[in-house]
């Protein structure tokens, strides 16, 4: 059986791009994509530590549904607030939306 | 309260408001409108009059009006345990006062509205007309104050009232220096003799507790102690005596007695109708009049009538017969119009001062009151004389009356000249503008080639040329000068004016009989015949003496007899040099009162009336009050005729009104002297020598006098010395002024107020400043750096903080990131 480590390695992969995703993509959608990998890079542990760790509880895959449902919702409301910028600003660009200073 | 006003008990309250609320009026107000201001000035003294002739006839109605003298008064303040009270009283004294000051007052008001009137736009007469109404009011309205008073303070008050406005009236005209100088010198001059005088006040008060004149001057008792030498006073002189020495002191300044009596002759540079009224209304007879009122005080003690003189009383008597010789003598040598009269009245008030000496008491008032009628009448009409010359030399300057008298070679470059003149018109009235007034008019050739003046009046050149500068500019003094004499008041260039002015010229004549002492006619013989009756006493009636030597009346007697005589001299030459003979100059020759009337304007006119309204307007306001006082100046005697005069008992009853309306003032109504006919002569005499002489020496026709005929007599180191007014001024001038100028300006202003106090302030303020100097740097670096820099570091934290917030999302994300790594990191490093 694959060891605990290989799913946390490919985990912290995945987060990993996420993470500069979003950091680095000037792209609104790219980055809402990227925060969705980190998401599920986040329930990814969560299913490799309920299945290795306790498997008789569901309580872990409770949890990763949760992210699911919370991502669906973050998803829908991102790309609402992205499409709604486009609208008023004609740019998905994050750093032309910069109004939110000082 | 509850007061009747119409009571005539209170009416002397209300005498003096109105020319005082006219005074604030036209001074706060209506000082911009001219006609309305000599409206409010007019109508105030008309309602002073109106209701001071109410009192007095109240006054003169009552029997026995002496011992029922009525006033009234309030409680000033409390002094201790007593109470000071002011108020007004109304005797017989305050009641003839009251006839003669508003009438006097009344003509010089509507006299002021002519002569002023009369002046050109540009002229300070005009440009400053509301003010001269708002001080003369105020000038009534001291002396109203004056005569109402009860007590001596408060007309010490008037007294100083008067004395201000005389400051101010005489300094009316203040662009000239000489008006300015002549200004503070009647002032300093008064100022000498009222601080003595309220010294004097004070020591009354000290002694008999108050100062109401019905309770110290009516009162037996009180009179009796002061003037008691055992029991009070110093020296071996009584307290009344040395009071009364201190309040004639204020008299011999404030009526102009030697020697003290410089000021009055300078006091001539102000318009003419201040003139009449310093001398005439106020001022001059206010300072008569207070030793009157206080007869009794200064008397106390003694008895005049039986040769027992007191101190107060010989300084009067000497005084007196000192300044109406003395001043009789300087009048000879005079050719100033105006100062002719001011010596005049310096003599007749010596007259009055020197009959108080030998307790002339009615005699003095008399003459008081007939003397403030003729020469307030002669001063208005001086003023008259003085504008006609005036007329006379602006007519000339303006070309009319040329072409006739064959000028026309002079007309082109005059009328360049005229317009010059005209041109300096405009701009402020300068002694430099008055200078280039005179040379246009010599050069424009006013005064016929060869002409040269006599009496000291401008040097005219023949043919326009100039003198030279150094002959002619000193005759335009900067300041007070004594021989000085302006040219429209010179009576060496006036002549013939009798047939210019005739109202004027008789009016004038009225006034002068009446100053010589015109005999049986004239009001001034009448009051002069008294007080010579009363000094001759010691001849016509020497049992009334009781032995003791009655020198003080022979003193005065002589004095005034010989002063009478110049008297007589000096006004006759003054008439006949102004009125009589041929025109002396082309300014007298032109002489006229008439107004420059535009002829078109004159033409317009629709009625004959208003023709004349705008000719003679101004003429008809100077004259007409001329004619009132003529009236007075004649008549006003015939109230005091001596009771057995022979012939005119008939018409008197035997009664001298006057006599016995104001003896009563006095606790002990003074006995009539019986009549004798050698006064009566000798008055006559003195009227007939001096007038004869001056007739015979004047009355000829001349058309000019080469050296005036006095000069050829007396000789001219005399007729300098006279011109030069003996020496007093310039004496003054020297010892007076200039040691107290060098003390002013060295000690008072250098040594005291500059080095000392200065010095010390200056010093004090030095080390003030520079501890101010040193909390201010303090402030500036401590405290404000405290105070400035937190702010400013918080201010600067911000902005680079703000930074931070630069609105970019992933920024923020970065940030949260490096955070969480630097956490996670520090967690781990303290778990290894």
């Amino acid at each position: 059986m694959v060891p605990l480590w290989f799913y946390l390695v490919v985990s912290a992969a995945l987060f990993a791009i996420g993470a500069y995703g979003a950091l680095a993509r000037r792209n609104a959608i790219a980055i809402v994509m990227s925060v969705e990998l980190m998401l599920n890079a986040a329930n990814i542990n969560l299913v490799a530590f309920w299945r290795y760790l306790n498997p008789f509880e569901i309580n872990g895959q409770i949890f990763a549904a949760f992210v699911f449902i919370v991502a669906a919702a973050e998803a829908a409301v991102g790309l609402a607030l992205i499409i709604s910028i486009y609208r008023s600003r004609q740019t998905v660009i994050v750093e032309d939306v910069n109004m939110l200073k000082w | 309260m509850d007061v009747n006003w119409l009571d005539a008990n209170y009416l002397p309250w209300l005498i003096p408001v109105p020319p005082l609320i006219s005074f604030m009026l036209i001074i706060l107000f209506t000082g911009r409108n001219k006609v309305l201001s000599h409206s409010i000035g007019v109508g105030s003294v008309v309602l002073s009059f109106l209701m001071a002739f109410g009192v007095f006839l109240k006054a003169t109605g009552t029997e026995e009006f002496g011992p029922h003298a009525y006033g009234d008064s309030i409680k000033w303040m409390d002094v201790g345990l007593s109470e000071f009270r002011m108020g007004v009283l109304v005797d017989p004294l305050t009641a003839v006062m009251l006839f003669m000051v508003p009438i006097a007052m009344l003509m010089i008001f509507v006299y002021t509205v002519g002569y002023m009137g009369a002046y050109p736009d540009d002229d300070p007469h005009k440009i400053r007309y509301s003010r001269f109404f708002a001080y003369l009011s105020l000038f009534a309205g001291g002396m109203l104050t004056l005569v109402v008073a009860d007590n001596v303070l408060l007309m010490f008050m008037g007294w100083e009232i008067m004395g201000l406005c005389s400051y101010l009236l005489i300094g009316f005209l203040f662009e000239k220096k000489s008006a300015q100088q002549a200004a503070v010198k009647a002032f300093m001059t008064t100022r000498v003799a009222d601080v003595l005088m309220l010294v004097g006040i004070g020591y009354l008060y000290a002694e008999a507790g108050t100062l109401s004149f019905r309770d110290i001057l009516y009162n037996a008792e009180v009179l009796e102690r002061l003037g008691n030498a055992d029991l009070t006073g110093y020296l071996g002189l009584s307290a009344a005596s040395i009071i009364g020495l201190l309040l004639v002191i204020g008299t011999i300044g404030k009526s102009a007695q030697f020697p003290l009596h410089a000021w009055l002759p300078d006091a001539m540079e102000g318009p003419t109708p201040v003139s009449a009224m310093i001398h005439a209304a106020a001022m001059v007879s206010a300072g008569v009049y207070a030793v009157i009122r206080m007869f009794p005080l200064l008397e106390a003690g003694g008895n005049p009538h039986h040769a027992e003189y007191t101190a107060p009383l010989i300084l009067m008597g000497v005084i007196g017969s000192v300044t109406a010789l003395g001043a009789a003598v300087l009048g000879v040598g005079q050719n100033d119009i105006k100062r002719v009269l001011a010596y005049s009245t310096i003599s007749q008030l010596g007259f009055m001062v020197a009959a108080l000496g030998i307790g002339a008491y009615v005699a003095a008032a008399f003459h008081l009151i007939t003397h403030a009628f003729f020469k307030a009448l002669l001063f208005m009409s001086s003023g008259a004389v003085i504008h006609a010359m005036e007329h006379g030399e602006h007519a000339l300057e303006h070309g009319h009356g040329h072409d006739e008298h064959g000028h026309d070679e002079h007309h082109a470059h005059h009328d360049e000249h005229a317009h010059d003149a005209h041109a300096h018109g405009h701009s402020s009235y300068t002694w430099a503008d008055l200078n280039a007034k005179i040379e246009h008019g010599i050069e424009a050739g006013h005064l016929q080639p060869g002409e040269r003046t006599p009496y000291g009046a401008d040097y005219v050149g023949p043919n326009g040329e100039l003198p030279d500068d150094a002959e002619w500019k000193p005759s335009i003094p900067q300041g007070l000068k004594p021989d000085f004499v302006a040219k429209p008041n010179n009576i060496a260039l006036m002549g013939g004016l009798v047939n210019k002015i005739p109202v004027t010229a008789y009016a004038m004549l009225a006034g002068s009989a009446s100053l010589v002492g015109f005999p049986l006619i004239t009001a001034g013989f009448w009051s002069k015949d008294e007080i010579i009756a009363d000094a001759m006493t010691f001849i016509t009636n020497n049992g009334q003496f009781e032995g003791h030597s009655p020198w003080l009346h022979m003193l005065v007697f002589f004095s005034l007899v010989i002063a009478a005589t110049f008297t007589a001299f000096y006004t006759t030459r003054m008439w006949l040099l102004t009125f009589w003979g041929k025109p002396r100059s082309a300014m007298a020759e032109h002489a006229t009162l008439m107004n420059h009337v535009d002829p078109e304007e004159l033409a317009q006119a629709q009625t004959s009336l208003k023709k004349f309204w705008l000719q003679y307007s101004n003429s008809a306001l100077m004259q007409g009050p001329l004619v009132v006082l003529a009236f007075f100046a004649i008549f006003a005697g015939f109230v005091g005729i001596h009771g057995d005069f022979p012939v005119l008992e008939w018409f008197t009853g035997s009664h001298n009104f006057f006599h016995e309306f104001v003896g009563p003032s006095l606790l002990h109504e003074p006995a009539t002297i019986p009549f004798k006919i050698w006064p009566v002569i000798v008055s006559v005499l003195a009227f007939s020598i001096g007038a004869g002489f001056a007739y015979v020496k004047y009355g000829v026709p001349r058309d000019s006098y080469e050296k005036d005929p006095v000069q050829n007599m007396v000789g001219d180191p005399v007729w300098q010395a006279l011109k030069n007014r003996f020496g007093f001024d310039t004496l003054y001038l020297a010892t007076f002024y200039q040691s107290f100028e060098w003390f002013g300006r060295k000690v008072s202003y250098r040594a005291i107020d500059k080095d000392t106090i200065d010095g010390i302030l200056e010093t004090i303020a030095v080390v003030f400043n520079n501890i101010g100097e040193g909390i201010k740097r303090f402030n500036h670096v401590i405290i404000d750096g405290v105070g400035d820099g937190i702010p400013q570091l918080i201010g600067l934290s911000g902005r680079w903080f703000r930074n931070l917030q630069s609105g970019r999302v992933q920024q923020y994300l970065l940030f949260t990131a490096v955070m969480l790594l630097a956490i996670g990191l520090f967690f781990v490093l303290r778990v290894l």
